[in-house]
């Protein structure tokens, strides 16, 4: 799960930095820095420049690899796989970020007011988000087996016609693997926008009443506006996330049945891992990178503000 | 916030709720409604949200013959631990806490060390490029893991590494280090500087000034830190099986994955897996819920 902090808005509290310029930087202080620069360079930085340079080889793992240029990248548009796999990546973004964005911030407004038994609520919408995917996998493996809950509700309210071996079929597998990562993301989405909403000056509310708003307009007018740096995180946080969905697809459905739930994450694995393609598994990675490149950077920009 | 002026956008989602522009007339029985309202909504929603878990709470209980009899969704005949004695026992899951506890804990406490020292020097003193630096830190984090994957696990057998819960500490370490210095910096650097000449007057060294002035400080943030980094790195499962092959060295998460390719349909003992599995996190949420929820709003909403 990525989290991402917001701009701050208000620009107080940075005028003190120019005092500190007095500062000198003791040698101790460099080593501060260096130490876990040289970490994240050896662990991150040196592996992902590695990674890049891999993307335009072909490699089995043992041998040395063989430099085969743009190759991997041709090969990718006559790879049928990774057809599926990118417009599942796509569908993904759309339904689990889009949903998780909006379902999210209904939760948050239904239950932003501090009353009796709203923590409760809240804990409970709030709890699937410290389970590990691969756990939130296994309790929907066993909510969707045929014998399953789900089939059972539907045909107790007399609508076994609509029984389904639902991570088995085709049509529905991708569905179902959204579904347990949602359920996971709401209650963290929910949670950015309720410390969002609570930052909203009441006073605009009052004002907002007095002209006669109406509820809708309110919402419109005074509550989307001022959650826009919200949104700018949760925006950051879904994509990035949607990019990073590996686990819950790979204890569910390892993206089959017939790759119907593919996602360019478990296809980069398998690829790699499995069938020991580490050249093309790279150049997967690379695309990935490049889909969520712009994120990255817009998110880097606006830090860069930020920190002064 | 007053309750007042609160009410309007809270009851806007619920089903029930009354139109806006209906005429004010009697408000306490308007307010008895939307609360009625209110709870209807959000119970439903809570209970939609807690079924899963009381399924596998529930499943974990049951005896094999009873799932196999009346079906995974039926209601249960039977009571037993005995799910959990085969998941811990045989299916290992014992020997993988035992292991995710030796990879989390280590990896809170080194990141968190780094973390701050990077961040104190970044935000306490005029480190030349410390933005620049800052912002490379954080870039790291945010690359999608992927593209990391195959270049880690090939260092890792380079350096004799591989299939070893070092790799794996390393690596989350490296990983998850920049995201911590961009929090702490952010949360350092609104300690007033005065605090810091006072010590520097005093000649206190740089190590005295982060560890007996700044570190204490930072608590807050470090509390919420400590509490969001443990949850992220226990249920890691992605770098866990780039970077370890030995099944008795997998940590939960993966071993999770290998009981539910050994007890196929024993639906029992994969839910008992499961409970074991989530238990360190859901107590780690209960016990620091505010820390929790604050780290993931650190620096949200200020």
């Amino acid at each position: 799960m990525a989290v991402l902090t917001a701009t701050r808005t208000t620009g107080g509290g940075a005028r003190g930095t120019k005092r500190r310029k007095a500062t000198r930087v003791p040698p101790v202080v460099l080593a501060f820095v260096l130490v876990p620069l040289l970490a994240e360079g050896f662990w991150v930085f040196w592996p992902a420049l590695q990674g890049f340079y891999l993307s335009l080889t072909k490699w089995d793992g043992v041998s040395t690899p063989q430099f085969v240029g743009l190759g991997n990248y041709r090969e990718m548009l006559h790879d049928s796989v990774f057809r599926t796999a990118a417009l599942d990546t796509v569908l993904w973004l759309a339904l689990f970020g889009g949903l998780s964005a909006v379902l999210g911030l209904g939760a948050a407004l239904l239950l932003q007011q501090e009353r009796r038994g709203v923590g409760f609520y809240r804990a409970a919408l709030f709890l699937p988000v410290v389970f590990s995917l691969t756990a939130t996998a296994l309790v929907w493996q066993a909510m969707y087996q045929p014998d399953g809950l789900i089939n059972h509700t539907l045909s107790g309210i007399g609508l076994g016609s609509l029984t389904h071996p639902w991570l088995a079929d085709q049509d529905t597998a991708l569905y179902a693997v959204i579904v347990p990562a949602l359920w996971r993301q709401i209650g963290y989405v929910m949670v950015l926008y309720l410390a969002g909403l609570k930052g909203i000056d009441p006073m605009l509310y009052e004002a907002a009443k007095v002209d006669g708003a109406s509820r809708w307009q309110q919402f419109r007018h005074i509550t989307l506006p001022q959650l826009s740096s919200v949104n700018a995180v949760v925006l950051s946080v879904i994509i990035i996330d949607s990019l990073r969905s590996f686990d819950v697809v790979w204890a569910l459905t390892r993206g089959g049945p017939y790759h119907s739930s593919e996602l360019l994450s478990t296809y980069m694995y398998s690829t790699a891992f499995q069938s020991l393609r580490l050249g093309y598994g790279s150049a997967l990675a690379v695309v990935i990178f490049v889909l969520a490149f712009g994120v990255i950077a817009s998110y880097l920009v606006r830090a860069f503000k930020e920190a002064d | 916030m007053t309750v007042t002026h609160a009410a309007v956008p809270a009851t806007d989602r619920t089903p029930a709720a009354e139109p806006a522009d209906r005429p004010r007339h009697r408000p306490g029985r308007r307010r008895a409604l939307g609360t009625a309202a209110f709870h209807t909504g959000a119970g439903l929603l809570s209970l939609i949200w807690l079924i899963p878990i009381a399924v596998v709470l529930v499943t974990s209980t049951r005896s094999f013959d009873d799932i196999a009899a009346h079906g995974l969704g039926g209601l249960p005949h039977s009571f037993t631990l005995d799910g959990f004695r085969q998941a811990w026992v045989d299916g290992g899951q014992q020997r993988a806490l035992i292991n995710s506890m030796l990879v989390s804990i280590p990896t809170v406490l080194l990141s968190l060390l780094l973390a701050s020292m990077a961040a104190f020097a970044l935000s306490r003193y005029d480190v030349p490029l410390r933005r620049v630096l800052l912002l490379v830190m954080l870039s790291g984090n945010l690359l999608p893991p992927q593209i990391l994957l195959i270049p880690v696990s090939k260092l890792s057998e380079q350096l004799g590494f591989y299939d070893s819960l070092y790799a794996l500490i390393g690596v989350q370490v490296g990983f998850g280090v920049g995201f911590y210095v961009f929090v702490l910096h952010g949360f350092m650097r609104a300690i007033p500087p005065e605090i810091q000449q006072a010590a520097v007057i005093d000649g206190a060294s740089p190590w005295q000034i982060y560890h007996r002035i700044i570190l204490p400080l930072a608590r807050p943030a470090l509390a919420a830190l400590t509490a969001l980094s443990f949850t992220w790195i226990f249920n890691d499962l992605l770098w866990a099986i780039t970077v370890l092959r030995t099944d008795s060295k997998m940590p939960i998460t993966a071993s999770l994955i290998g009981l539910q390719g050994q007890y196929v349909s024993m639906w029992n003992v994969i839910a008992a897996g499961s409970v074991i599995a989530a238990a360190p996190t859901v107590i780690v949420f209960l016990r620091f819920q505010r820390h929790f929820v604050a780290g993931l709003n650190l620096g949200a909403v200020k």
